[in-house]
């Protein structure tokens, strides 16, 4: 034989032992999925990918029927199989040293559970523990319902619209900005309340708003609201702390070249929300309606601000490296952000500035073609339950959208803190929304600069 | 060629320069993945294998690592397939278009990966109406698979096609005269001829999916995920920074025999890697 | 080949096919021809062309869909807004520098490696070339990012990257940055395909190059040069175009402040306004297709 032979047989061995290799652990990772389904799916998992309907007419035909009586096994078996732990503490029941959860899943639409759901999420709001053990609301939730949870981060909001467009998904925690674009799309649907316990516990602030709601009709499950903060180095600020967006705005701040801006096109509303307190005269009363004069000064502001910028933040965790390894002195940041750079020893604050802010009220919709409707309404249920809700208040640093949740969080000060329920507060807080040709602070005698155009002159201004 | 001592020294000193530069970020990496602290600035804080022992057992990185050898194995097969019979094509035969055939061939490479990216993720995503039947390609392992498979056959080809045209054609005319059927000569002559080619283009087609991350992001769906992806997920956050120094300085030591026998295999055919 | 088999022992049915192949030849063009073709002519070129007209829709600017509604307004945004067109050619620049400087790098390493180096060390350094490919392509690109991080005095931990602590400079998260670090990861696209041109070309030539009187530099400039122009043409296939379309690596190694023609169509498709990203792409479509033909003219695709 010759060595070229040889050589090729060593190829062909290693190859292959490769595929074997994939194949087996495929076959593995499949068995495993499998196991995790629960076993009473069977004769109502078949949600048909064109399950979207009017709200009340939601769900698939024949769940309700079986469910009387499957549902006491629906809460076991997929505890059996998943953890073993699910089975000693169902939720609801106090059983000494385990966590109670404050939650029972819905047991009509648990019977119907499809073993899966695919979010698009905000970084901080699906943890299932891999960033902080004691924070964890998947693995509890998959316990209770059998439904694996994949996530996918969306970045900003309009990448959550360009992926809930693609169909691949069954839910989203939508911003203000993202809502009615799906909305309008029919990329969601409208809830049924009644099967969605959580909703009757959600503030009265957060419901039926603008945002979430068509002609009275909830268009989805309210996950919190919380204010786009200020973030600063403490000890590059040592002489001052900053209460004013203007250090990221004007010269001569000790932060000039290390500000940190968010990467899309809605952070053209920060630099509005900065003009609406110091240039009066342009007459901005809402930081997503512009006219064009308005439009155009918020944008020369924005040109004018690159010269201070030394990053451009799309991924919260660039934002987070940046803070911590101090190339970035200032900017504009999320709660979550600055909990985890501080964990890691990062000397810095954030604050809402005099100006007020720009913010979010975000919200779970379920996917106008969702393949995993009833998990879909199981997590739109869980993560608005008071235990739930209160961790992913706590963690992301944001106001629950519970009432309820106000009693469980580990800082009892939290709902205070976070101004919960404290509608005063949000006054001057502007939560994002889409910007329309249609002024939406109301005025009717001119045209505002829709946010197709807000992306356009992003594109040009980022160039 | 006749070269002075001095022109022999600068271009030495150029290859290891140049070596330096090629080798200087993936040391820093391989170090880092036992410093102690979790930034990136220099030099490590201190050594610990905590990060190496810890990366066995986060469930992640493995189950990214299945998936991603899981497409590349199946996307090689099919370029490998799709790759030989080109070569053949263009080898022995002249035909109308036989000169854009290469061109079409290396487009799916040439393009950028955000060109490509975006067209199949726009043609995956739609519903196509055949009249009889409709169906939508959608999404997940067989679209990456799909995705991968298009631009790892040229890798394929031009290793194939390479050997061919090394290789006298008078070989198998020897083999038709000695009264072999088309089939026997295949068996007999033409692939042992090729075999070694062949395990050298899959060996690259390999390596060019296991690593491709823009195609990926936009073809993969929702619930897959391969290694790049995860490493992407993963790399930017602060306190995983060494734990995918890890996987890199892993998946680079497990790809030197792969790299020592790519390139032995295809020893004098040009190189036809691709990405 | 030291096995041999004696002819015959086939079944009749496939002795048939044979003899049919063998006799229409045409037949077996076709077999051989129509899987790759119809593979990338079906999925590829007609993912193209979809796409290409996808920029001809408008968008529906609640929805931010695409709507059924034909307009040249996409393209007339994508080819005749000036910030956008500074954009494509500030691209062309990094792609064509990186070009450049990928071979000055690589013609000295591929000559020393063929030509000069002990025949046993040619496989261990061409192999040295080739593993770099290997690490993963977002490891390098965040490795120099690592690699380029200056000191800062307010940081968790002060010291800089490799660079600033090593020789205390660091050229930051700016565009020499790009120009660097898709230099560094395209590199070895360009070293190979010389290094095997080389490797063809035969010594005798260049013996008598040096025997008609040429000096090595006369012999380099007009013997090996114009001989390894398809090679180096490959090779420029892989960088110029690699680099063109790169969105993540300019994003990473500066902050997201320098912004490429990749960036532009991703973040345009994100934002999402599918037709106005289609009409971007037709930009690097352009591009690559006519650089792909002059090199094609250049005998590159004989030497990929």
């Amino acid at each position: 034989m010759t060595t070229s032979s040889k050589r090729a047989r060593w190829g062909v061995a290693l190859l292959s032992s490769l595929a074997l290799v994939a194949a087996a652990c495929g076959s593995d990772a499949k068995s495993a999925a499998t196991t995790a389904v629960p076993a009473t799916a069977a004769p109502t998992t078949a949600a048909p990918a064109d399950t979207q309907a009017p709200a009340d007419t939601q769900a698939p035909a024949g769940t309700e029927a079986p469910a009387e009586t499957e549902a006491p096994a629906g809460t076991e078996a997929p505890a059996a199989t998943d953890a073993p732990a699910g089975t000693d503490a169902p939720a609801g029941t106090e059983v000494p040293g385990a966590t109670d959860y404050h939650w029972t899943p819905d047991a009509g639409v648990l019977a119907g559970a499809e073993g899966q759901v695919n979010l698009i999420a905000w970084a901080g709001y699906v943890e299932d523990g891999s960033n902080d053990a004691a924070y964890d609301w998947v693995t509890p939730f998959q316990d209770l319902t059998g439904c694996k949870v994949n996530t996918k981060l969306g970045n900003t909001s309009d990448e959550m619209v360009q992926l809930m467009q693609s169909g691949e998904y069954d839910g989203v925690s939508a911003s203000g900005d993202a809502t009615n674009r799906l909305i309008v799309g029919g990329d969601v649907v409208a809830i049924d309340t009644a099967k969605l316990p959580s909703y009757a516990d959600v503030f009265d602030g957060l419901k039926l708003k603008p945002w979430n709601s068509v002609d009275g009709k909830p268009f989805g499950m309210p996950h919190g609201r919380g204010a786009n903060l200020l973030v600063y180095n403490t000890e590059a600020f040592a002489e001052s702390a900053p209460d004013s967006w203007g250090v990221l705005f004007t010269s001569g701040n000790p932060s000039d070249g290390a500000v940190s801006v968010y990467d899309s096109p809605i952070y053209i509303a920060d630099a509005a929300l900065y003009l609406m307190a110091t240039q009066p005269d342009l007459g901005i009363t809402n930081p997503y309606a512009l006219d064009q004069a308005q439009f155009d000064a918020a944008i020369a502001l924005l040109d004018q601000q690159k010269a201070l910028v030394g990053q451009y933040w799309g991924v919260y965790t660039d934002q987070q490296a940046a803070l911590e390894g101090g190339t970035v002195l200032a900017g504009t940041t999320w709660q979550v952000i600055v909990n985890l750079a501080k964990a890691n020893g990062a000397t810095i604050d954030a604050v809402k500035p005099v100006e007020g802010a720009t913010g979010w009220s975000d919200t779970w919709m379920i996917a106008a073609k969702a393949a995993n409707p009833n998990c879909m309404y199981l997590w739109m249920d869980w993560i608005a339950s008071p235990w739930a809700n209160a961790m992913v208040a706590e963690w992301f640093g944001e106001a629950p959208a519970n009432s309820k949740s106000c009693g469980l969080t580990s800082d009892p000060e939290h709902c205070a803190t976070y101004h919960a329920d404290d509608e005063a507060f949000w006054t001057d807080v502007w939560y994002w929304q889409t910007a329309t040709e249609e002024c939406v602070d109301g005025r009717t005698d001119t045209k505002c600069v829709p946010y197709t155009e807000w992306v356009n002159a992003w594109n040009k201004l980022r160039a | 060629m006749n070269l002075s001592r001095a022109a022999r020294w600068v271009l030495r000193g150029a290859t290891w320069l140049g070596l330096a530069f090629l080798y200087t970020p993936l040391i820093v990496v391989a170090v880092l993945s036992f410093n102690t602290a979790t930034s990136l600035s220099w030099p490590p804080k201190g050594l610990t294998l905590d990060w190496w022992r810890k990366a066995w057992k986060v469930d992640g990185p493995s189950d990214a690592l299945v998936n991603s050898l899981q497409v590349a194995v199946v996307a090689t097969i099919i370029a490998l397939l799709l790759g030989t019979l080109a070569a053949f094509a263009m080898q022995r035969f002249t035909f109308f278009g036989r000169s854009s055939l290469s061109f079409l061939l290396v487009l799916p490479i040439a393009l950028p990966g955000i060109v490509t990216a975006v067209a199949l993720q726009n043609s995956f995503s739609r519903t196509i109406d055949l009249g009889l039947f409709e169906f939508r390609i959608g999404f997940g392992f067989h679209s990456l698979v799909i995705a991968h498979a298009t631009f790892c056959v040229v890798v394929a080809y031009n290793n194939v096609i390479a050997r061919l045209r090394r290789s006298s054609a008078n070989l198998l005319e020897a083999s038709a005269d000695l009264g072999a059927h088309a089939s026997q000569t295949f068996r007999l002559v033409t692939f042992p001829l090729v075999r070694s080619a062949l395990l050298a283009g899959g060996i690259l087609a390999f390596a060019l999916s296991f690593d491709e991350i823009i195609v990926t992001t936009f073809t993969a769906g929702s619930g897959f995920e391969t290694l790049p992806q995860w490493i992407f997920a993963n790399i930017s956050r602060p306190n995983n920074v060494p734990l995918v120094n890890v996987m890199a300085t892993f998946v680079m030591l497990v790809s030197i025999p792969l790299a020592w026998m790519a390139q032995r295999l295809s020893d004098g055919d040009g190189i036809g890697t691709g990405r | 080949m030291s096995e041999r088999t004696p002819v015959g022992g086939h079944s009749a049915p496939l002795r048939g096919v044979n003899r049919l192949f063998r006799r229409h030849r045409r037949l077996g063009l076709a077999a051989l021809l129509t899987p790759p073709v119809f593979w990338l002519v079906v999925i590829y070129i007609a993912s193209l062309g979809l796409l290409i007209g996808a920029a001809m829709f408008r968008l529906d600017p609640r929805s931010h869909k695409p709507t059924t509604e034909l307009t040249t307004e996409n393209l007339r945004t994508a080819f005749t807004d000036w910030d956008f067109v500074n954009v494509v050619v500030r691209s062309v620049f990094v792609a064509a520098t990186v070009t450049v400087l990928c071979l000055v790098i690589a013609l000295p390493m591929a000559f020393y490696i063929s030509k000069i180096a002990k025949p046993w060390a040619r496989r261990g350094l061409i192999v040295a070339v080739l593993m770099p490919l290997w690490a993963g392509y977002l490891v390098k690109g965040y490795a120099w990012k690592a690699m380029l991080r200056p000191a800062s005095k307010f940081g968790i931990d002060k010291d800089g990257g490799f660079l600033a602590s090593v020789f205390g400079w660091t050229p930051g998260f700016g565009m020499v940055a790009v120009i660097l670090a898709l230099t560094y990861l395209w590199l070895p696209y360009m070293v190979l395909p010389i290094y095997a041109g080389l490797d063809r070309l035969p010594p005798s030539l260049l013996d008598a190059s040096g025997d008609l009187g040429a000096r090595p530099l006369r012999t380099f400039r007009s013997v090996i040069v114009p001989m390894l122009v398809p090679s180096i043409a490959a090779g420029s296939i892989f960088t110029f175009s690699l680099s063109l379309g790169d969105y993540i690596v300019p994003k990473v190694v500066t902050e997201g402040k320098i912004r490429l023609l990749g960036n532009l169509i991703e973040s345009t498709l994100l934002a999402p306004n599918q037709p106005l990203a289609a009409a971007f792409t037709l930009w690097p479509l352009m591009i690559i297709i006519t650089y792909l033909i002059g090199m094609k003219r250049l005998g590159a695709f004989e030497s990929l």
